[in-house]
């Protein structure tokens, strides 16, 4: 276990390292010079913008400049929002995504788990039917368009909901269902098929055989086994609530790191790319190296071990 | 009970017997793997239909490029902007050209001085281009972006997948490595990434989408090829002397078959909404030039006065990703009878 | 006369499917009583585990019972609610799975899963049912049972969760023990052990068993009484002596012609395929097979003739009017080892 554990940790810093290393070469060779979308400068200016922001060194100094300041948490300084270093930036705006994020993927895990084991128990019948039409259409439809019809018809017309913004829970309720449908949908299917594999199975029909009742035996064994494959999931999740999170934001002006993401894209501010981009591939492998571990303690069968696969 | 039993004299005569027990011939005509699944995909109805109205999109859509002049498209035309759909004998609201402006159906061709009989269909955005044609084109694009990114990832993935199941040792255990790397890389950030360094457009877009996502073929066909690899078949292949290539060609790649083809119909819809989600926050393609995102990007800014600029788009590219999800699920039933159920 | 504790009548299940309806069980009866084994012997798809399955209430869900009668302690099984027939399975009647390594839940501690029939039924308390989860644990076998009862299934070996899945059987102290190919999946030398543990268990615990095989081997140190089935059918049906030495079916004969003994030198298959139940046959279904097969086979279905008080075999051989026909080598040899037997004790 622990050298399961050493490994592991060892593979993640490779990983960030890396995605560091990619992410700093490939802004040196993006052109243009970071205050190209400001107004004009004289030479002076930029001369001190060049030596402030340390752009007058050789590269390979910057990169370790660069790879030092990331160890003490320093991202740089954001070219967009003056002065303002990036890891002010991003903490200022981690706790709404990260709350939006964990809404949606206990919104879509809890429903889908509810929908998945009905359609599941109810095989062939027409629940079953409408659970995996609906699953698809929630699988399907992009998380933007349904986020921007629920602003309109359920924020807009309606007036249920604040339209966007940040504030109070019932600001984050049609956030969090635009983004959690889709895992919610993904979540209603991978448990139907389980459980229905797992229905089939020859311990359900001992499980029958000891006269336990219908409830009994899907909540004791069915739903168990599973729910526990689910685990593995949590990693897409995680992808897809953060790409999700830039459009979704976007649409309700969450003050998030997703609505920075793209507008530092859209205005070139390089530090603070780097910064959202070393913040979400850590955020991802830490959330992998949870679940495996996760998966290890609840799943019997699985002993994490040190030995390669 | 005897007497009930009509014998006759020559009951207990002893049968002929048959030369062979005629119970193993074999009912029905032998079918090949490709013509079994096909015939289960024929009993899915929803993959059948999606099946068709792919069939069916694509070819308006790939089709339409011979009518449509793409120049028209980027030009403006603001005499004309923001007019909705108007279809000629339709005297049904939101499709005879009026427009419900603070609760009343004003006739907006009239309004605009739109010359008598021209219109469109679908109404046009606000640059007085037609939606209908834009939405043609824009699916084009999106398809086209689509298909050649899943090509690219198709050819990557397998082309790895292969070469990784198939040599096996250290070689497989570089390679995993690489591919576990890769994927604990969230594929938004490579994709962004990929766009800053190239630079928006078609092109980049294709390559972003191929790179962030062949990791997922790479490892099914590992798998896969682990497997195969095991096989008698591949072993006798290999006694034999065949070459790795021959065996791959011959072997492997008609047996993988059913894995790629399934996992080729999930990629698509990834891919057409990774399109449509990056030109719709403004980093893919962006107006005057046309796809789905571009067109949901437009129609999002008008939403709550024209609606009808966001939904018709919105209906394309759903119908589009649903009939491909329905398809891929039926083809996955088809071709891998374990889960049909 | 051994008191009936179990009364099949005229059974009849047929199967819901898109071909159209398979016959799975045509007219089956037979009868268990107190404290002896029944072996149900047939190849695949003679209906032997469609029998059992309708016993315990859990055929499947295009499963038709179309005919005849279950009887339980002079009360209709077949006529039970679901609810009713939970309170039956796992108590009163309990089911031993052919494959021990898929039949336990691999998420549960066995302790937990051989104490749940008692939760469930003698309503008792989860302390006190881990304990007799124990004790059972003990007695089939399982060593260091104290520490193991805590472990999870794949932590134990195809014999080990076999005598686990006996343990969640008996348990309860059921009457009736239905063990369905218990072995098929077993090693030969932990298929005796299982075998010997049964009846061992049976002695202790009091309990029939229905024993489903398609192994003859495995039926002679086993039974009590043996029913031949095939296509849905019994065919024939006697103490275990009567149909292993005094076998009158040509499918008895040839499942015995079938099993290696110390004087073979080949093994003799019987030829063809069982009839396809979609459309079963007229006559006889083993008519087709049959080598000793008659005009009349293919016209009528043969009733049962008596052998013996015990012995009935469903063959139009047994007719006075049948010519007669002279068995496989082998079974003349038992013939007459039979003939001696009867002798002596006579």
């Amino acid at each position: 276990m622990r050298k399961y554990l050493l490994k592991r940790v060892f593979y993640m810093i490779l990983t960030l390292f890396l995605v560091a290393s990619i992410t700093f070469f490939l802004m040196k060779l993006m052109p243009g010079t970071p205050y190209s979308n400001q107004e004009k400068m004289t030479p002076q200016q930029i001369q001190i913008m060049n030596e402030q922001y340390g752009l007058n060194k050789p590269i390979w100094m910057q990169y370790l400049i660069y790879l030092g300041g990331m160890l003490h948490g320093d991202l740089g300084t954001s070219f967009q929002f003056s002065n303002q270093p990036v890891s002010y930036l991003i903490s200022s705006r981690i706790g709404p995504s990260a709350q939006l994020g964990a809404q949606a993927m206990v919104f879509g895990l809890f429903f889908g788990i509810i929908v998945g084991s009905i359609a599941a128990i109810n095989r062939n019948t027409w629940i079953d039917t409408t659970s995996t039409v609906l699953s698809i259409i929630g699988k399907s439809v992009p998380n933007f368009v349904l986020a921007v019809l629920l602003q309109y018809y359920i924020a807009l017309k309606l007036g249920w909901f604040p339209i966007a913004d940040w504030g109070s829970f019932s600001y984050t309720v049609l956030p969090t269902i635009a983004l959690g449908v889709g895992p919610l949908a993904e979540t209603a299917r991978f448990i139907r098929t389980g459980m229905v594999d797992v229905m089939n199975s020859d311990y359900i029909e001992l499980a029958k055989a000891k006269g336990l009742s219908r409830y009994g035996v899907v909540y004791h064994h069915a739903l168990r086994n599973s729910l526990i494959p689910l685990v593995t999931l949590i990693g897409p999740y995680t992808v897809a609530l953060m790409t999700g999170s830039l459009v979704i934001e976007n649409i309700f002006s969450i003050p998030g790191i997703g609505e920075q993401f793209v507008k530092s894209i859209l205005t070139n501010d390089y530090p603070t790319i780097m910064g959202v981009t070393m913040l979400f591939s850590a955020g991802l492998v830490v959330v992998i190296l949870l679940t495996d571990i996760i998966y290890g303690i609840i799943d019997p069968r699985i002993r994490l071990s040190g030995n390669g696969d | 009970m005897e007497e009930k039993l009509k014998l006759s004299p020559d009951s207990f005569e002893a049968l002929p017997q048959a030369q062979e027990p005629d119970n193993e011939k074999i009912a029905a005509p032998s079918l090949t793997f490709v013509q079994d699944a096909w015939r289960r995909l024929k009993m899915n109805k929803g993959a059948l239909i999606s099946f068709w109205i792919i069939i069916l999109m694509m070819i308006v859509a790939f089709g339409s490029s011979f009518f449509i002049n793409h120049s028209t498209l980027v030009k403006s035309a603001p005499q004309y902007a923001n007019l909705p759909a108007k279809i000629p004998g339709v005297p049904i609201n939101g499709f005879n050209g009026k427009l419900k402006v603070a609760g009343q159906w004003v006739d907006e061709y009239k309004q605009n001085n739109v010359p008598t009989g021209k219109y469109f269909i679908l109404g046009t955005d606000n640059l007085g281009h037609s939606l209908a044609q834009r939405i043609l084109y824009g699916t084009k694009i999106s398809l086209i972006v689509a298909l050649v990114a899943t090509f690219f990832d198709l050819t990557i993935g397998v082309a790895y997948g292969i070469i990784s199941g198939w040599r096996g040792g250290r070689v497989d255990t570089v390679m995993q490595r690489i591919i576990e790397i890769i994927s604990s890389i969230p594929s938004l950030v490579i994709v962004v990434l990929m766009l800053i360094v190239l630079r928006p457009g078609m092109t980049s877009i294709i390559a972003a989408i191929a790179i962030s996502s062949w990791t997922t073929m790479a490892r099914m066909i590992r798998a896969e090829t682990l497997q195969l690899k095991s096989q008698e078949y591949v072993l006798a292949a290999r006694s034999l002397g065949e070459s790795p290539f021959k065996i791959a060609w011959k072997h492997l790649v008609p047996n993988l078959s059913s894995v790629i083809i399934i996992q080729t119909m999930y990629t698509i819809p990834t891919a057409i909404f990774f399109e449509a989600f990056l030109s719709f926050i403004g980093i893919g393609i962006s107006s005057p030039e046309t796809s789905l995102g571009v067109l949901l990007n437009d129609g999002q800014k008008n939403f709550q006065f024209l609606p009808y600029q966001m939904w018709y788009p919105a209906i394309v590219l759903c119908i589009l990703m649903i009939a491909f999800n329905l398809l891929g699920d039926g083809l996955r039933d088809a071709f891998d009878p374990k889960s049909r159920r | 006369m051994a008191e009936r504790i179990l009364d099949v009548k005229n059974l009849k299940i047929n199967f819901h499917t898109y071909a159209g309806d398979v016959k799975a069980i045509r007219d089956v009866s037979f009868h268990l009583n107190k404290g002896e084994t029944l072996a149900i012997v047939g190849e695949s798809g003679s209906g032997k585990s469609v029998t059992t399955k309708s016993l315990m209430g859990l055929l499947a869900n295009n499963a038709e019972v179309i005919g005849g009668s279950i009887m339980y302690h002079d009360e209709d099984i077949l006529k039970k609610s679901e609810k009713q027939m939970q309170n039956i399975r796992g108590k009163e009647i309990a089911m031993i799975f052919q494959d021990p390594m898929t039949s336990l839940d691999p998420t549960m501690k066995i302790g937990q899963q051989i104490a749940e029939p008692l939760m469930k039924h003698k309503k008792v308390e989860k302390k006190k049912a881990w304990a007799q989860a124990l004790d059972i644990l003990k007695l089939v076998g399982i060593s260091n049972a104290e520490e193991r009862i805590k472990d999870y299934p794949h932590q134990f070996s195809g014999g080990q969760r076999q005598r686990i899945v006996i343990a969640i059987a008996l348990v309860c102290y059921p009457e009736i023990l239905i063990a369905d190919e218990p072995t098929t999946a077993l090693d030969v030398t932990i298929q005796a052990q299982i075998l010997q543990l049964m009846k061992e268990l049976q002695a202790k615990i009091e309990t029939s068993i229905i024993f489903i095989t398609h192994d003859l081997g495995v039926v002679a140190g086993m039974a009590d009484r043996v029913a031949v089935m095939y296509a849905g059918q019994i065919v024939e049906y006697g103490t275990v002596d009567e149909i292993f030495y005094n076998p009158q079916h040509p499918y008895t004969w040839g499942l015995l012609n079938s099993m290696p003994t110390l004087t073979s030198t080949k093994l003799e298959a019987i030829p063809g395929t069982p009839p396809d139940l979609l459309d079963p046959p007229k006559g006889d279904p083993f008519a087709a097979r049959n080598p000793y097969a008659m005009k009349i086979d293919v016209e009528q279905q043969p009733p049962f003739f008596k052998v013996s008080e015990t012995h009935y075999a469903a063959t139009w051989l047994l007719h006075p009017d049948a010519p007669k026909v002279t068995p496989p080598e082998e079974i003349v040899r038992r013939h007459q080892l039979f003939a001696k037997m009867t002798h002596q004790s006579v």
